[in-house]
């Protein structure tokens, strides 16, 4: 059977605006595995929730356009899918969860309506026992008092509490694929904590594979089994956790961790990578890292790298490869 | 009290009305700081840390004179700044600045960077027409940017260039303290670490002293020579960076320091999971306010709360468990 | 240093090189603007008759066939001709000559009106905006009670109450459009007044006057703008229903108002009269409503990035 559970092959994604086009993504190639957390990492910018978005076909068009590419969900491309077939995919096969877990919940509903109403959605069950089914929802995520919680507006919830109820709601459905796209980066440190228990012990007990989107090289270490790297609309280096902590090989990963100030040891300054990261409406030709990178070549001004295999499983798209 | 300490709060206090209770009976206050004394030294920086509603951000507003605090006075040098009147305050107040969160926001999208830099210059009559613009060019230099920059607006600047142009702004006056609230925490890391590098070396430099107020604990290693930590309103740790990494006493930061996932994965290890969120600074508990949370706590916790007792040199902890409660 | 050169008069050339240098941001702005005001069309036809009126207006001495205040009672009440394009009135007088003088004189009210409200309304609401508390409360209050009345009954009263002539009925009707503007400009000083550039400024030592002036203000101008275009047309019917009462212009001031005051008395012989100074009201209105309108959706930040 096919390990990759989403297999994401040259995917562009480009937004037209007053400015001109912005290239948000360009032949992007990604897969994730069965069963495992794939951390997608980048700054700013770079296009990765972009890439989340167009998973599940969310990106607004107009300005957007996903204009080249296929996104395979299990054999099936979903950007091919009609309209109807894709609203059954998500929540049901591909769930998302979101940096600002307000903007996902109703306001003037209490939590317990809203959860209710997602449960009966998907199954055909009396209100009672959907009542059951939240209070069960909630206690697997933890939450203390859950019968309380949900008869609390989503205001009355703190930002934890509210990441939490959106974890249980959308791994209620039993997806197969969880976005997570950046879901700890308005929480503190403490609460962050509980969250990444949580939602590792979840998706680990019930094999969900995880597409976990993060800035945060401390997370993805702790979390994730593998990681992909993005710059500027492309997919830079993809690695197994260990392999890409210990011997990162693309330039801009390795400046990405040397600026990471550390918890345990005493740097007096922090290596930092030269210049600003570039605009997406004329980025840089050949490979996009090139103005910043120490040892670009003329390759790297006139062509694309190609993908080369440095290590099992670990890829990297750099023409100081050999 | 010339022994290099530049700023000395002591006890101090700021409660702001969070509107009255049910038909207003009963006001309520939010205790964003209750109670904060700590001290920062000549050329050195004092980190706070803490997580979100602990008040290090209104310890930083208080400092420099955006909010008046309940109780509590600041010393500049040995002067009472509270005793000050008008003029000479706002005299002294030059020698305290601070810069922001959000370089987006921290800068006015209409006003031209000459002016955003050079306008402290002017409002305090320290230079005009000329002089203004070659200090301004000065500044710019200093922070890493260049002279023709002074012609554009804010808009046309990265993230990191722009908190570079709020840096440049508050030291444009040539002050001694300068308060960093969350200078990166907007930022992303490779540009964080551009930011964190040029204060760390204005500061070898030119001598200041910095008050970096973060939640981020790696960061604050990385730029502090003494960390506090707050919780609630409260200072409830404060030593020497070293000492407080090495040994940390106090169980919430302890509870901090191992909720930090590490950047490698060999070293994985369980997060430490401190139980609940932070509590409203409205309803503070009663005893120690970290009691509810910790995994430690004696009943004395519940009911006294602890005062800050040395554990080291220059290491101070306020926790029954180190004998806070004599 | 450039700026250590001897001052020995402006060289044009050389501030104009300057001023693009300085401003470069804001004229790029300008032409983005202007373009997407080009593929606006209610912006090109609400411009296009802003245009033709300000051209009539200031062309009228040269391009006006007859003295619009001259009498020929031997000429009275004709029908529109070659001689007389819009006919003439009761005293002879050329209609459309005094059409045309009449542009000038309801352009120049509207835009006296718009930049002494426009003006107040500004420094007000952002004094109230920015300061809040009692003061906010105390002007607000105070532009709320002028707010609560009709703008022409107000301005009504006022104008009868200072006594007719075109000035107090200036005066009255700026006074009645200074809360359109203080309360649009409160509102924005309210969102400014919390940005932390503002806090910056604070510390850096800056007063509150300087605050008001160099951020506040700046803040909301573009608003303001987009207000003061629609309000320029809501003067001119405002000031135009004045005179036709008597309250505004009086004769032989050939204002449009005033002329259809006395035409109306004709209307049903000589249609022309009060016809073409109606048409003239109506056409400069909807001009500036149009123009606003479409100002308004170009500068919408939401619409523009």
């Amino acid at each position: 059977m096919d390990t990759d559970l989403l297999r994401i092959q040259d995917l562009s994604v480009r937004f037209f605006t007053y400015q001109g086009v912005v290239r948000a993504l360009e032949g992007v190639w990604l897969s994730v595995r069965r069963g495992e957390i794939l951390g997608l990492v980048g700054e700013t910018g770079c296009g990765k929730s972009v890439l989340a978005r167009s998973i599940l076909r969310l990106i607004a068009d107009p300005p957007g356009k996903i204009s080249g590419g296929r996104i395979l969900f299990k054999g099936r491309d979903l950007l091919a899918l009609p309209m109807k077939e894709m609203r059954r995919i998500r929540g049901n096969d591909i769930s998302m969860i979101f940096q600002e877990p307000m903007t996902s919940l109703n306001p003037v509903f209490t939590v317990g309506n809203q959860m209710e109403e997602v449960v009966r959605l998907h199954q055909k069950v009396s209100r009672k026992a959907a009542r059951r089914i939240c209070v069960e929802m909630l206690t697997q995520v933890r939450m203390p008092d859950a019968e309380a919680v949900l008869r609390k507006y989503p205001h009355e919830l703190s930002g934890g509490m509210r990441q939490r109820v959106m974890i249980a709601l959308e791994l209620s459905c039993r997806p197969d694929l969880l976005i997570a796209d950046e879901p700890t980066t308005a929480l503190d440190v403490t609460v962050q904590a509980q969250v990444l228990h949580i939602l590792s012990d979840l998706t680990r007990a019930r094999e969900t594979s995880v597409l976990f989107i993060t800035h945060d090289l401390g997370v993805v270490a702790h979390l994730c089994d593998r990681v992909a790297v993005m710059y500027a609309g492309k997919i830079v280096e993809t690695a197994p956790v260990e392999a890409l902590f210990q011997s990162p090989r693309h330039p801009y990963t390795r400046g990405l961790l040397a600026a990471v100030p550390s918890l345990d040891e005493d740097r007096e300054f922090l290596a930092s990578i030269p210049g600003v990261v570039p605009g997406l409406i004329d980025p840089p030709g050949g490979c996009r890292f090139h103005p910043r990178c120490d040892g670009a070549g003329e390759p790297c001004r006139r062509m694309e790298p190609a993908g080369v295999e440095v290590g099992e499983d670990h890829w990297v798209f750099c023409h100081g490869i050999r | 009290m010339s022994d290099g300490v530049v700023i000395r709060a002591v006890g101090l206090k700021k409660y702001f009305s969070a509107g009255s209770g049910l038909w207003g009976r009963r006001k309520v206050f939010v205790k964003a700081v209750d109670g904060v004394s700590f001290e920062g030294r000549q050329g050195e920086t004092l980190g706070l840390v803490g997580e979100s509603g602990c008040g290090k951000s209104t310890v930083g507003m208080l400092l420099s004179g955006l909010h008046r605090p309940e109780a509590g006075r600041v010393f500049y040098r040995g002067q009472d700044i509270m005793k000050l009147d008008g003029r000479e305050r706002r005299r002294m107040r030059r020698n305290i600045q601070v810069v922001f969160q959000d370089p987006q926001s921290s800068l006015d999208p209409r006003m031209l960077i000459k002016k955003a830099v050079g306008f402290p210059l002017e409002v305090n009559r320290l230079a005009r027409g000329a002089e203004v613009t070659r200090r301004v060019e000065a500044m710019l230099a200093e922070v890493g940017l260049r002279p023709e920059h002074m012609y554009r607006y804010p808009h046309e600047f990265s993230g990191g260039q722009r908190q570079r142009i709020n840096i440049a702004r508050a030291l444009i006056t040539g002050p001694q303290f300068v308060v960093l609230d969350e200078p990166t925490s907007a930022l992303d890391v490779s540009v964080q670490a551009q930011i964190l590098n040029l204060i760390k070396d204005l500061q070898r430099r030119r001598g200041y002293s910095y008050l970096f107020i973060s939640h981020d604990l790696s960061v604050i290693r990385h730029v502090s020579h003494r960390v506090a930590v707050m919780y609630l309103g409260r200072i409830v740790e404060s030593a020497p960076r070293r000492q407080l990494f090495s040994a940390p006493r106090h169980p919430y930061t302890r509870a901090l320091m191992a909720a930090v996932p590490t950047p490698d994965p060999t070293r994985r290890r369980p997060l430490a999971l401190l139980p609940g969120d932070v509590p409203s600074p409205v309803h503070i508990p009663p005893g120690c306010r970290f009691h509810p949370r910790c995994s430690e706590a004696l009943d004395v916790c519940r009911h006294v709360e602890p005062t800050e007792v040395p554990v080291g040199s220059d290491h101070w902890v306020a926790c029954h468990l180190w004998g806070g409660g004599a | 240093m450039p700026s250590s050169t001897p001052r020995s008069g402006i060289d044009p050339m050389e501030w104009w090189r300057r001023f693009q240098e300085e401003h470069a941001w804001q004229l790029r702005e300008f032409v983005f603007t202007l373009g997407l005001l080009r593929r606006n069309p209610s912006a090109v036809a609400g411009s296009c008759i802003i245009a033709a009126m300000v051209f009539l207006a200031l062309a009228a001495p040269w391009i006006a066939p007859h003295d619009p205040i001259r009498i020929s009672l031997s000429e009275r009440l004709s029908s529109p001709s070659w001689h007389h394009l819009f006919g003439t009135d009761e005293l002879g007088r050329d209609i459309f000559s005094r059409v045309l003088f009449g542009a000038r004189i309801s352009l120049r009210i509207g835009l006296l009106v718009v930049g002494i409200a426009g003006g107040l309304g500004t420094v007000l609401g952002a004094v109230a905006g920015y300061v809040g508390g009692k003061l906010d409360d105390a002007i607000m209050r105070c532009l709320d009670i002028v707010l609560s009345f009709p703008s022409l009954v107000l301005a009504m009263a006022l104008a009868a109450a200072l006594g007719p002539s075109l000035r107090n009925a200036i005066m009255a009707v700026a006074f009645v459009m200074i809360p359109k503007f203080a309360r649009l400009v409160r509102g924005e000083a309210l969102a400014v007044r919390e940005k932390p550039f503002i806090a910056a400024a604070k510390v850096s030592g800056a007063g509150h006057g300087w605050i008001i002036l160099h951020h506040v203000i700046p803040n909301c101008l573009s608003s303001v703008i987009v207000l003061g275009t629609l309000v320029v047309g809501e003067t001119i019917l405002i000031a135009s229903s004045l005179s036709f009462i008597g309250l505004g212009a009086q004769p032989p001031t050939p204002e449009w108002g005033a002329m259809i005051s006395v035409g109306r008395k004709f209307l049903m012989d000589q249609w022309w009269y009060a016809t073409f100074p109606g048409c003239f009201i109506l056409v400069t209105v909807i001009g500036f409503n149009i123009f606003g309108d479409a100002l308004r959706d170009v500068l919408d930040p939401r619409i523009r990035r």
